[in-house]
Protein backbone atom coordinates (compact mmCIF):
# COMPACT_ATOMS: atom_id res chain seq x y z
CA UNK A 1 0.00 0.00 0.00
CA UNK A 2 2.12 3.43 0.83
CA UNK A 3 4.26 1.47 2.42
CA UNK A 4 4.42 -1.02 -0.13
CA UNK A 5 6.62 -3.74 1.79
CA UNK A 6 9.03 -4.20 -1.74
CA UNK A 7 12.58 -2.75 -0.01
CA UNK A 8 14.46 -5.68 -1.00
CA UNK A 9 16.60 -7.40 1.69
CA UNK A 10 13.73 -8.20 3.99
CA UNK A 11 14.09 -6.78 7.79
CA UNK A 12 12.73 -10.07 10.17
CA UNK A 13 14.48 -12.28 9.39
CA UNK A 14 16.32 -13.72 12.60
CA UNK A 15 16.99 -11.68 15.47
CA UNK A 16 20.65 -9.72 15.68
CA UNK A 17 23.69 -12.25 17.81
CA UNK A 18 22.93 -11.34 21.50
CA UNK A 19 19.43 -10.06 21.91
CA UNK A 20 17.55 -11.93 24.72
CA UNK A 21 15.21 -14.82 24.02
CA UNK A 22 13.23 -13.96 27.17
CA UNK A 23 12.75 -9.86 25.72
CA UNK A 24 11.31 -11.23 22.51
CA UNK A 25 8.79 -13.61 24.09
CA UNK A 26 7.97 -11.14 26.37
CA UNK A 27 7.76 -8.20 23.67
CA UNK A 28 5.17 -10.98 21.98
CA UNK A 29 2.89 -11.46 25.15
CA UNK A 30 2.74 -8.02 25.20
CA UNK A 31 1.67 -7.81 21.67
CA UNK A 32 -0.67 -11.01 21.99
CA UNK A 33 -2.51 -9.51 24.59
CA UNK A 34 -3.29 -6.18 22.65
CA UNK A 35 -0.89 -3.85 24.69
CA UNK A 36 0.24 -1.30 23.06
CA UNK A 37 4.24 -0.43 22.50
CA UNK A 38 5.57 2.77 23.67
CA UNK A 39 8.56 4.67 22.65
CA UNK A 40 10.85 3.87 25.12
CA UNK A 41 9.24 0.55 25.93
CA UNK A 42 11.43 -2.52 25.31
CA UNK A 43 11.22 -4.10 21.79
CA UNK A 44 13.24 -6.41 19.14
CA UNK A 45 15.69 -4.46 16.86
CA UNK A 46 13.61 -6.16 13.96
CA UNK A 47 10.34 -4.44 14.90
CA UNK A 48 12.33 -0.80 15.05
CA UNK A 49 13.49 -1.73 11.78
CA UNK A 50 10.68 -2.89 10.18
CA UNK A 51 8.48 0.35 11.74
CA UNK A 52 11.02 2.72 10.73
CA UNK A 53 10.60 1.47 7.35
CA UNK A 54 7.12 1.38 7.10
CA UNK A 55 6.30 4.78 8.98
CA UNK A 56 8.96 6.29 6.39
CA UNK A 57 7.29 4.72 3.61
CA UNK A 58 4.18 5.97 4.50
CA UNK A 59 5.71 9.21 5.24
CA UNK A 60 6.77 9.87 2.15
CA UNK A 61 4.28 8.70 0.05
CA UNK A 62 2.13 11.44 1.64
CA UNK A 63 5.00 14.25 0.51
CA UNK A 64 5.49 12.74 -2.68
CA UNK A 65 1.64 12.70 -3.05
CA UNK A 66 1.37 15.81 -2.96
CA UNK A 67 2.90 16.47 -6.40
CA UNK A 68 0.20 14.74 -8.94
CA UNK A 69 -2.53 16.35 -7.37
CA UNK A 70 -0.68 19.70 -7.32
CA UNK A 71 -0.06 19.74 -10.74
CA UNK A 72 -3.88 20.43 -11.06
CA UNK A 73 -4.14 23.02 -8.13
CA UNK A 74 -4.08 26.18 -10.80
CA UNK A 75 -6.30 24.94 -12.84
CA UNK A 76 -8.98 23.68 -10.68
CA UNK A 77 -12.43 24.64 -13.09
CA UNK A 78 -14.00 26.66 -10.01
CA UNK A 79 -13.06 28.35 -7.19
CA UNK A 80 -14.95 25.75 -5.04
CA UNK A 81 -13.02 22.60 -6.17
CA UNK A 82 -9.59 24.58 -6.07
CA UNK A 83 -10.35 25.36 -2.13
CA UNK A 84 -11.03 21.91 -1.65
CA UNK A 85 -8.12 20.21 -4.04
CA UNK A 86 -5.86 23.29 -1.88
CA UNK A 87 -7.22 21.58 1.07
CA UNK A 88 -6.71 18.34 0.42
CA UNK A 89 -3.01 18.43 -0.46
CA UNK A 90 -2.34 20.67 2.89
CA UNK A 91 -3.64 17.14 4.22
CA UNK A 92 -1.39 15.53 2.83
CA UNK A 93 1.49 17.17 4.10
CA UNK A 94 0.01 17.17 7.46
CA UNK A 95 -0.06 13.28 6.96
CA UNK A 96 3.43 13.03 6.26
CA UNK A 97 4.75 15.05 9.06
CA UNK A 98 2.42 13.45 11.69
CA UNK A 99 4.24 10.22 10.47
CA UNK A 100 7.80 11.52 10.21
CA UNK A 101 7.09 12.52 13.92
CA UNK A 102 6.09 8.95 14.68
CA UNK A 103 9.09 7.41 12.87
CA UNK A 104 11.47 9.88 14.78
CA UNK A 105 9.81 8.08 18.00
CA UNK A 106 11.77 4.77 17.03
CA UNK A 107 15.06 6.85 17.24
CA UNK A 108 15.77 7.95 13.68
CA UNK A 109 16.32 12.13 13.05
CA UNK A 110 14.23 13.97 10.62
CA UNK A 111 16.84 15.30 8.69
CA UNK A 112 18.13 11.13 8.34
CA UNK A 113 14.43 9.90 6.92
CA UNK A 114 14.50 13.35 4.70
CA UNK A 115 18.27 12.24 3.32
CA UNK A 116 16.75 8.81 2.63
CA UNK A 117 14.09 9.90 0.48
CA UNK A 118 15.73 12.45 -1.74
CA UNK A 119 18.61 10.38 -2.38
CA UNK A 120 16.50 7.48 -3.56
CA UNK A 121 17.13 5.41 -0.85
CA UNK A 122 14.08 5.12 0.68
CA UNK A 123 10.72 4.17 -1.45
CA UNK A 124 7.45 5.26 -1.48
CA UNK A 125 4.02 4.36 -2.78
CA UNK A 126 4.40 3.20 -6.59
CA UNK A 127 0.97 5.16 -7.08
CA UNK A 128 2.44 8.57 -7.28
CA UNK A 129 4.94 7.95 -10.31
CA UNK A 130 2.03 8.49 -12.47
CA UNK A 131 1.19 11.58 -14.12
CA UNK A 132 -2.09 13.80 -13.81
CA UNK A 133 -2.97 14.38 -17.79
CA UNK A 134 -6.11 15.89 -16.81
CA UNK A 135 -8.33 17.27 -14.31
CA UNK A 136 -10.44 13.62 -14.34
CA UNK A 137 -7.54 12.18 -12.55
CA UNK A 138 -7.79 14.77 -9.87
CA UNK A 139 -11.08 12.88 -9.55
CA UNK A 140 -10.03 9.59 -10.05
CA UNK A 141 -7.30 10.23 -7.29
CA UNK A 142 -9.51 11.13 -4.53
CA UNK A 143 -12.37 8.58 -5.18
CA UNK A 144 -9.71 5.73 -6.14
CA UNK A 145 -5.98 5.98 -4.31
CA UNK A 146 -7.61 7.79 -1.51
CA UNK A 147 -10.11 5.22 -0.80
CA UNK A 148 -7.52 2.60 -1.19
CA UNK A 149 -5.71 4.41 0.84
CA UNK A 150 -8.49 4.54 3.53
CA UNK A 151 -8.79 0.71 3.45
CA UNK A 152 -5.07 0.43 4.59
CA UNK A 153 -5.25 3.10 6.93
CA UNK A 154 -8.01 1.94 9.15
CA UNK A 155 -6.87 -1.34 10.52
CA UNK A 156 -3.21 0.56 10.95
CA UNK A 157 -5.46 2.62 13.50
CA UNK A 158 -5.48 -0.49 15.95
CA UNK A 159 -1.62 -1.26 14.80
CA UNK A 160 0.72 -2.49 18.20
CA UNK A 161 2.89 0.57 18.17
CA UNK A 162 1.08 3.64 19.66
CA UNK A 163 2.61 6.59 17.70
CA UNK A 164 1.89 5.00 14.70
CA UNK A 165 -1.54 3.96 15.41
CA UNK A 166 -2.36 7.34 16.71
CA UNK A 167 -1.20 9.18 14.10
CA UNK A 168 -3.54 6.78 11.98
CA UNK A 169 -6.61 8.06 13.93
CA UNK A 170 -5.77 11.57 12.90
CA UNK A 171 -5.14 10.43 9.48
CA UNK A 172 -8.36 8.89 9.15
CA UNK A 173 -10.41 11.05 10.27
CA UNK A 174 -9.42 14.27 7.58
CA UNK A 175 -9.16 11.39 5.14
CA UNK A 176 -12.69 10.98 4.13
CA UNK A 177 -13.31 13.95 2.68
CA UNK A 178 -10.19 13.26 0.42
CA UNK A 179 -12.21 10.50 -1.18
CA UNK A 180 -15.60 12.40 -0.96
CA UNK A 181 -14.17 14.90 -2.70
CA UNK A 182 -12.45 12.56 -5.71
CA UNK A 183 -15.96 11.10 -5.94
CA UNK A 184 -18.28 13.88 -6.46
CA UNK A 185 -15.77 15.24 -8.94
CA UNK A 186 -16.45 11.92 -11.13
CA UNK A 187 -19.56 11.93 -10.34
CA UNK A 188 -20.04 15.69 -11.71
CA UNK A 189 -18.12 14.65 -14.96
CA UNK A 190 -20.04 11.66 -15.37
CA UNK A 191 -23.28 13.71 -15.59
CA UNK A 192 -21.84 15.97 -17.64
CA UNK A 193 -21.15 16.25 -21.48
CA UNK A 194 -20.12 13.56 -23.56
CA UNK A 195 -16.58 14.78 -23.70
CA UNK A 196 -16.25 14.99 -19.90
CA UNK A 197 -17.92 11.60 -19.44
CA UNK A 198 -15.56 10.23 -21.79
CA UNK A 199 -12.88 12.54 -19.91
CA UNK A 200 -13.91 10.16 -16.77
CA UNK A 201 -13.52 7.10 -18.48
CA UNK A 202 -9.87 7.92 -19.39
CA UNK A 203 -8.89 8.80 -16.22
CA UNK A 204 -10.56 5.77 -14.48
CA UNK A 205 -9.07 3.58 -17.15
CA UNK A 206 -5.40 4.65 -16.31
CA UNK A 207 -5.60 4.25 -12.63
CA UNK A 208 -7.23 1.37 -12.07
CA UNK A 209 -4.69 -0.92 -12.51
CA UNK A 210 -2.10 1.24 -10.57
CA UNK A 211 -4.83 1.39 -7.82
CA UNK A 212 -5.04 -2.31 -7.48
CA UNK A 213 -0.87 -2.55 -7.24
CA UNK A 214 -1.08 -0.21 -4.36
CA UNK A 215 -1.88 -3.07 -2.09
CA UNK A 216 1.26 -4.55 -2.72
CA UNK A 217 2.34 -8.24 -4.32
CA UNK A 218 0.27 -11.28 -4.24
CA UNK A 219 0.28 -12.57 -0.36
CA UNK A 220 1.99 -15.56 -1.95
CA UNK A 221 4.94 -13.66 -3.01
CA UNK A 222 4.84 -10.84 0.04
CA UNK A 223 8.09 -10.84 2.05
CA UNK A 224 7.51 -9.47 5.45
CA UNK A 225 3.38 -10.07 6.32
CA UNK A 226 4.29 -12.77 8.65
CA UNK A 227 6.16 -10.87 11.25
CA UNK A 228 4.60 -8.04 11.04
CA UNK A 229 1.20 -9.95 11.19
CA UNK A 230 2.79 -11.49 14.41
CA UNK A 231 3.50 -8.38 15.50
CA UNK A 232 0.01 -6.78 15.08
CA UNK A 233 1.62 -4.02 12.59
CA UNK A 234 0.21 -5.70 9.78
CA UNK A 235 -3.95 -7.01 10.36
CA UNK A 236 -4.97 -7.81 6.83
CA UNK A 237 -2.60 -9.20 4.04
CA UNK A 238 -2.54 -7.78 1.02
CA UNK A 239 -4.98 -10.22 -0.73
CA UNK A 240 -7.21 -9.29 1.62
CA UNK A 241 -7.07 -5.60 1.36
CA UNK A 242 -7.27 -5.53 -2.13
CA UNK A 243 -10.46 -7.62 -2.85
CA UNK A 244 -12.36 -5.85 -0.11
CA UNK A 245 -11.31 -2.51 -2.10
CA UNK A 246 -12.54 -3.65 -5.29
CA UNK A 247 -15.79 -4.98 -3.42
CA UNK A 248 -16.48 -1.60 -2.30
CA UNK A 249 -15.34 0.11 -5.81
CA UNK A 250 -16.73 -2.13 -8.29
CA UNK A 251 -20.63 -0.78 -7.29
CA UNK A 252 -19.47 2.63 -6.96
CA UNK A 253 -18.16 2.65 -10.86
CA UNK A 254 -21.07 1.34 -11.68
CA UNK A 255 -23.43 3.77 -9.80
CA UNK A 256 -21.03 6.13 -11.88
CA UNK A 257 -22.06 4.52 -15.36
CA UNK A 258 -18.80 4.01 -16.33
CA UNK A 259 -16.90 0.63 -16.63
CA UNK A 260 -14.02 -0.85 -15.28
CA UNK A 261 -10.69 -1.94 -17.85
CA UNK A 262 -10.74 -5.31 -16.85
CA UNK A 263 -12.86 -7.75 -19.33
CA UNK A 264 -12.70 -10.71 -16.59
CA UNK A 265 -14.40 -8.69 -13.89
CA UNK A 266 -17.15 -10.64 -12.76
CA UNK A 267 -19.32 -11.29 -9.43
CA UNK A 268 -19.07 -14.69 -7.97
CA UNK A 269 -22.42 -14.96 -6.56
CA UNK A 270 -20.91 -17.89 -4.64
CA UNK A 271 -18.27 -16.23 -2.61
CA UNK A 272 -19.94 -12.39 -2.87
CA UNK A 273 -16.70 -10.92 -4.19
CA UNK A 274 -15.88 -9.41 -7.29
CA UNK A 275 -13.31 -11.70 -9.42
CA UNK A 276 -10.87 -9.51 -11.04
CA UNK A 277 -8.59 -10.12 -13.85
CA UNK A 278 -4.69 -10.80 -13.72
CA UNK A 279 -2.50 -7.83 -12.36
CA UNK A 280 0.22 -7.06 -14.43
CA UNK A 281 3.18 -7.30 -11.93
CA UNK A 282 6.15 -6.84 -13.77
CA UNK A 283 4.36 -3.03 -14.15
CA UNK A 284 4.48 -2.65 -10.65
CA UNK A 285 7.90 -3.81 -10.07
CA UNK A 286 9.15 -1.92 -12.93
CA UNK A 287 7.70 1.50 -11.19
CA UNK A 288 9.17 0.44 -7.91
CA UNK A 289 12.97 -0.53 -9.46
CA UNK A 290 12.61 3.38 -10.77
CA UNK A 291 11.05 3.07 -13.82
CA UNK A 292 7.83 4.54 -13.75
CA UNK A 293 6.73 7.25 -15.87
CA UNK A 294 7.50 10.26 -13.51
CA UNK A 295 9.91 8.84 -10.64
CA UNK A 296 12.99 10.72 -11.78
CA UNK A 297 10.65 14.15 -12.51
CA UNK A 298 9.21 13.36 -9.00
CA UNK A 299 12.27 13.04 -6.81
CA UNK A 300 13.36 15.69 -8.62
CA UNK A 301 10.96 17.99 -8.00
CA UNK A 302 11.30 17.08 -4.31
CA UNK A 303 14.98 17.99 -4.11
CA UNK A 304 14.74 20.97 -5.89
CA UNK A 305 11.88 22.21 -3.24
CA UNK A 306 14.72 21.00 -0.65
CA UNK A 307 17.34 23.15 -1.66
CA UNK A 308 15.02 26.18 -2.13
CA UNK A 309 14.24 26.18 1.31
CA UNK A 310 17.69 25.87 2.15
CA UNK A 311 17.98 29.57 3.04
CA UNK A 312 14.33 29.91 4.77
CA UNK A 313 16.10 27.10 7.44
CA UNK A 314 19.12 28.67 7.54
CA UNK A 315 17.76 32.43 8.49
CA UNK A 316 14.77 30.90 10.85
CA UNK A 317 17.88 29.17 12.90
CA UNK A 318 19.62 32.11 12.72
CA UNK A 319 17.67 34.39 13.96
CA UNK A 320 16.64 32.14 16.92
CA UNK A 321 20.31 31.67 17.88
CA UNK A 322 20.67 35.68 17.95
CA UNK A 323 17.64 35.85 19.51
CA UNK A 324 19.10 33.42 22.41
CA UNK A 325 21.99 35.09 22.51
CA UNK A 326 20.82 38.25 23.16
CA UNK A 327 18.07 36.93 25.78
CA UNK A 328 21.27 35.24 27.31
CA UNK A 329 23.70 38.42 27.55
CA UNK B 1 27.13 19.78 3.48
CA UNK B 2 25.03 18.58 6.93
CA UNK B 3 22.82 21.22 7.72
CA UNK B 4 21.98 22.08 11.38
CA UNK B 5 19.26 20.37 13.26
CA UNK B 6 15.77 22.11 13.45
CA UNK B 7 14.66 21.47 17.28
CA UNK B 8 11.34 19.16 17.82
CA UNK B 9 8.68 20.80 19.88
CA UNK B 10 5.94 18.73 21.96
CA UNK B 11 2.17 19.91 20.83
CA UNK B 12 -0.73 20.28 23.32
CA UNK B 13 -4.26 21.66 22.69
CA UNK B 14 -6.94 22.68 24.60
CA UNK B 15 -10.04 21.74 22.60
CA UNK B 16 -13.02 23.55 22.75
CA UNK B 17 -15.26 21.31 25.64
CA UNK B 18 -13.16 22.60 28.23
CA UNK B 19 -10.81 19.57 28.80
CA UNK B 20 -7.39 20.10 29.68
CA UNK B 21 -4.47 20.70 26.76
CA UNK B 22 -4.07 17.08 25.80
CA UNK B 23 -0.63 16.51 23.69
CA UNK B 24 -0.97 16.02 19.68
CA UNK B 25 2.18 14.60 18.66
CA UNK B 26 5.20 16.97 17.72
CA UNK B 27 7.00 19.09 14.92
CA UNK B 28 10.18 20.35 14.30
CA UNK B 29 10.45 24.27 14.45
CA UNK B 30 13.84 26.74 15.09
CA UNK B 31 11.99 28.69 17.48
CA UNK B 32 8.80 29.28 19.77
CA UNK B 33 7.20 31.45 17.38
CA UNK B 34 7.39 29.52 14.30
CA UNK B 35 6.33 25.98 16.52
CA UNK B 36 2.99 27.58 17.18
CA UNK B 37 2.08 28.55 13.75
CA UNK B 38 3.26 25.97 12.98
CA UNK B 39 1.81 23.97 15.42
CA UNK B 40 -2.06 26.18 13.97
CA UNK B 41 -1.48 24.96 10.68
CA UNK B 42 -0.42 21.27 11.62
CA UNK B 43 -2.55 20.49 14.07
CA UNK B 44 -5.89 23.11 13.95
CA UNK B 45 -6.94 22.82 10.54
CA UNK B 46 -10.38 21.77 11.21
CA UNK B 47 -11.20 23.85 15.08
CA UNK B 48 -9.67 21.57 16.88
CA UNK B 49 -8.43 23.68 19.56
CA UNK B 50 -8.71 27.16 21.20
CA UNK B 51 -5.37 27.51 22.70
CA UNK B 52 -1.86 25.85 22.18
CA UNK B 53 0.81 25.28 24.35
CA UNK B 54 4.54 24.18 22.17
CA UNK B 55 6.87 22.58 24.33
CA UNK B 56 10.55 21.28 23.52
CA UNK B 57 10.80 18.04 23.65
CA UNK B 58 14.08 18.02 25.60
CA UNK B 59 12.30 19.86 28.29
CA UNK B 60 10.18 16.90 28.89
CA UNK B 61 11.11 14.40 31.53
CA UNK B 62 9.79 11.12 31.61
CA UNK B 63 9.47 8.50 33.74
CA UNK B 64 11.28 5.26 32.39
CA UNK B 65 9.52 2.53 31.55
CA UNK B 66 11.96 0.29 32.99
CA UNK B 67 10.51 1.63 36.92
CA UNK B 68 6.78 0.63 35.81
CA UNK B 69 6.40 -1.70 38.49
CA UNK B 70 8.23 0.48 41.38
CA UNK B 71 6.64 3.38 40.34
CA UNK B 72 2.99 2.27 39.78
CA UNK B 73 2.41 -0.89 41.89
CA UNK B 74 2.05 0.75 44.98
CA UNK B 75 -0.79 2.14 44.09
CA UNK B 76 -2.17 -1.22 42.74
CA UNK B 77 -2.35 -2.69 46.64
CA UNK B 78 -3.93 0.61 47.70
CA UNK B 79 -7.96 -0.41 47.07
CA UNK B 80 -8.99 1.74 50.29
CA UNK B 81 -8.44 4.57 48.36
CA UNK B 82 -11.35 3.42 46.05
CA UNK B 83 -15.06 4.39 47.45
CA UNK B 84 -16.17 0.42 46.92
CA UNK B 85 -13.98 -0.23 49.13
CA UNK B 86 -15.80 1.30 52.03
CA UNK B 87 -19.69 -0.53 53.24
CA UNK B 88 -22.37 1.70 53.43
CA UNK B 89 -26.12 0.16 54.19
CA UNK B 90 -28.84 0.47 51.29
CA UNK B 91 -31.05 2.35 53.66
CA UNK B 92 -28.51 5.15 53.82
CA UNK B 93 -29.10 5.93 50.12
CA UNK B 94 -26.18 7.18 47.65
CA UNK B 95 -23.21 8.86 48.90
FE1 LIG C 1 -3.04 11.08 3.21
FE1 LIG D 1 -5.75 11.66 1.33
Amino acid sequence: MYTQALNAGAVGAGQPPGEDAALLARFQERVDADQRIEPNDAMPEAYRRTLIRQISQHAHSEIIGMQPEGNWLTRAPSLRRKAALLAKVQDECGHGLYLYAAAETLGIAREELVDQLLTGKAKYSSIFNYPTLSWADIGAIGWLVDGAAIMNQIPLCRCSYGPYARAMIRVCKEESFHQRQGFEIMLTLARGTSAQKAMAQDALDRWWWPCLMMFGPPDAASQHSDTSTRWKIKRFSNDELRRKFVDATVPQAHFLGLTLPDPDLRFDADSGHWEFGAIDWDELRRVIAGDGPCNADRIAARRCAHEDGAWVREAALAFAAKRQAKQAA
Amino acid sequence: MTEPKIPLWEVFIRSRNGLAHKHVGSLHASDATLALQAARDLYTRRGEGLSIWVVPSHAITASDPADKGMMFEPAASKIYRHPTFYDVPDEVGHM
